[in-house]
């Protein structure tokens, strides 16, 4: 067992640590601001290759593994939580499930283009009655011709108005299951500008101001028959494996927010006068350092390991859940813990923590909350 | 067309400078990067290979560690990557440098060779106007852009107050600025292929027309005595004034120091 990267991963390493550098902290203080979604860097992205790292290159991709995917968001998130989330949105929850259940047809006419970046992706699952309880779908698919009428709203959706594919999810009928009826769901694809398909309200959120949160609104919204997502009926399977991916995405965005909170707390402390020295030199600092230095790494290892079982294992549920919840309440924690040890000043918009500390809070909460992947980690134990 | 691009790793002098007691530079102690000028000729050949079609190869010189700045080179969408490494040309200077270059790109076809003006660690910009001497070939240095016009360039070279517009039949030899272009990044996906790409090794029975006494330690007529950190300059005198009264104050000042 080899805990060390190889030469290549370290390179891509260097490289997103650079364009994060370079291209992403100048402006994430601003982006936080302004609430405003950061498509200058968007496009820097898309030259550099970053919206299809995992993609295969015949499908558009970089052909790399999970785990520089990984890494990607792991360092644009030590910088700004705003564009991790984009491109873990854009890869994990939409360019992935059209690999994944994609046709032939639908790879090339959708999957293309996104892995390239020319065009961004989403996913509407959520709906303001169904959270957690995803089964609590409203939205409504009916087959009429050769085509899919799907009405009905979702919310809180990443890459929201500024997507151009969004992988949806919607009751197509009532199936039996173990003698009690239950909706049956789908999962199809919509593009942008369809008839019918509009935008609610952006939310106002208290971190990742950036990432364009909204409501998406289909009325009558009539989608070719073709863009059935994988088959009928299967759409919840669809969604559930969907965000397994999604939640080492995530596990990556809380991991990187962490680790620049734990960079920005070391250098504060160092030039910190207190008492007449920096505050590094008293105990309470170090060991505040110590524990969020340990829990840090303790979440890295969990976050590529589960990087690791995607590349090469058929399910990876319960690594995907594990190192979600371990590097989002790590985020919180160690994002907590630097805001405290930069007293007044990490209090205010000044300093990055207090913008990280925000950020940190969906990793809880987003694509699964904390208590859901307590339920996936504890049902895989109890089976 | 086809592009050799010469390429150097050098010790990433951001960070400062350290030195071994014998007042060498300690190369272990500092990051090892693409050296910037060399990074800008680079990207002005992969710009040319994009805008006309071109294969683009690179080639350096260098501890065998020095393959890494040839697959990031590759990582940037260059062609191919060549180290010539060998224990006999370890303590090269400009001189032995470019004979050592020299020597394994007459194994090469080429139409127009790009390097750096010169390397961060040593600053003497004479490897390109020597290169171009040893292969016989016009060079044009300092180029702040460069075009193609049928079996020409037309380079516009940097001076310090104006710049000069030339032109030369290929082959030639282009000297780069740093300020040429904005070097594009690697991508994940050419860093991959790249670690899957050979890399030629070239060793001193591969250099061609090449005198054994004109290579390494021996061939370099230059011996360094002694290197030190550059002393930073202050940060000068720092006035607002409006136009008239600043050439008023500039003149005085130089008047007075007896500049003019």
């Amino acid at each position: 067992m080899d805990f060390m990267l190889d030469k290549k991963h370290e390179m891509a390493r260097q490289l997103f640590k650079e364009f994060a550098e370079k291209e992403v902290k100048p402006l994430a203080q601003e982006v936080d601001e302004t609430e405003e979604f950061p498509r200058v860097t968007v496009d820097k992205m898309v030259k550099a290759g970053f919206m299809g790292i995992p993609v295969p290159k015949e499908y558009g991709g970089q052909g790399c593994d999970p785990l520089t995917y990984v890494m990607c968001v792991e360092e644009l998130s030590k910088v700004c939580g705003t564009t991790g989330v984009i491109v873990s949105a854009h890869t994990s929850l939409c360019c992935d499930p059209i690999l994944t259940f994609g046709t032939e047809e639908q790879k090339q006419k959708f999957l293309v283009p996104l892995a390239k970046g020319e065009k961004l992706g989403a996913f509407g699952l959520t709906e303001p009655g169904a959270g957690t309880d995803a089964q609590g779908q409203q939205t409504k698919a009916v087959l009429d011709g050769d085509e899919w009428v799907l009405n009905g709203s979702k919310c809180f959706i990443t890459n929201g108005k500024e997507a151009d594919v969004y992988v949806i999810f919607a009751v197509t009928g009532m199936v039996e299951k173990r003698g009690r009826m239950q909706k049956e769901i789908s999962a199809f694809i919509v593009e942008k500008g369809t008839s019918g398909f509009t935008f609610g309200t952006k939310e106002k959120k208290m971190g990742i101001r950036g990432s364009s949160t909204y409501e998406l609104i289909f009325q009558d919204c009539r989608i070719p028959k073709e863009n059935l997502l994988g088959q009928k009926g299967k759409g919840f399977n669809i969604a559930m494996h969907t965000l397994d991916g999604g939640r080492i995405g995530i596990a990556s965005q809380a991991l990187g927010i962490a680790e620049g909170a734990l960079e920005s707390t070391i250098n504060y402390v160092k030039e910190r006068k207190q008492f007449g020295r920096a505050i590094a030199a008293f105990q309470n600092t170090q060991f505040q350092l110590a524990d969020m230095a340990t829990k840090v790494q303790a979440a890295q290892l969990l976050v590529y390991k589960a990087a690791m079982a995607k590349a090469t294992q058929k399910t990876y549920s319960v690594e995907a859940a594990m190192a979600k919840l371990y590097a989002a309440e790590t985020a919180m924690e160690v994002t907590t813990k630097a805001v405290q040890l930069h007293g007044g000043y990490g209090y205010t918009r000044e300093y990055d923590v207090e913008r990280m500390m925000r950020d940190a809070k969906i990793t809880e909460i987003y694509e699964g909350t904390s208590e859901v992947q307590r339920m996936v980690i504890s049902s895989a134990l109890l089976k | 067309m086809k592009i050799v691009v010469c390429i150097k790793q050098v010790p990433d002098t951001k960070g400062g400078v350290k030195f071994n007691p014998d007042g060498t530079l300690d190369r272990s102690a500092m990051l090892a990067i693409m050296n910037p000028d060399d990074k800008a000729g680079l990207e002005a050949a992969l710009r040319l290979k994009d805008q006309y079609g071109a294969e683009v190869t690179v080639i350096t010189m260098g501890l065998p560690k020095a393959e890494d700045v040839l697959r990031e080179a590759l990582a940037m969408g260059a062609d191919k990557g060549i180290l010539v490494t060998d224990r006999v040309l370890g303590g090269a200077d400009t001189w032995a440098t470019s004979q050592t270059l020299a020597g394994a790109i007459r194994n090469l076809d080429y139409d127009l060779i790009i390097t750096g003006r010169q390397a961060i660690d040593g600053d003497t910009a004479q490897v390109g106007p020597q290169l171009s001497e040893h292969l016989n070939i016009p060079v044009i240095s300092y180029a702040q852009k460069i075009e193609i016009d049928g079996d020409s360039v037309i380079v516009e070279r940097q001076y310090d107050d104006r710049y000069h517009v030339l032109k030369a039949k290929m082959p030639c030899l282009i000297t780069a600025l740093a300020e040429l272009n904005e070097p594009r990044y690697m991508t994940p996906g050419g860093i991959f292929d790249a670690y899957d790409a050979e890399i030629t090794v070239w060793g001193r029975a591969n250099l061609v027309d090449t005198l054994d006494s004109n290579l390494g330690l021996k061939g370099s007529p230059t011996q360094i005595a002694k290197a030190s950190d550059k002393v930073r300059k202050g940060a000068g005198e720092k006035v607002s004034l409006d136009p008239t009264e600043s050439v008023d104050y500039i003149m005085d000042k130089l008047l007075t120091k007896h500049v003019i």
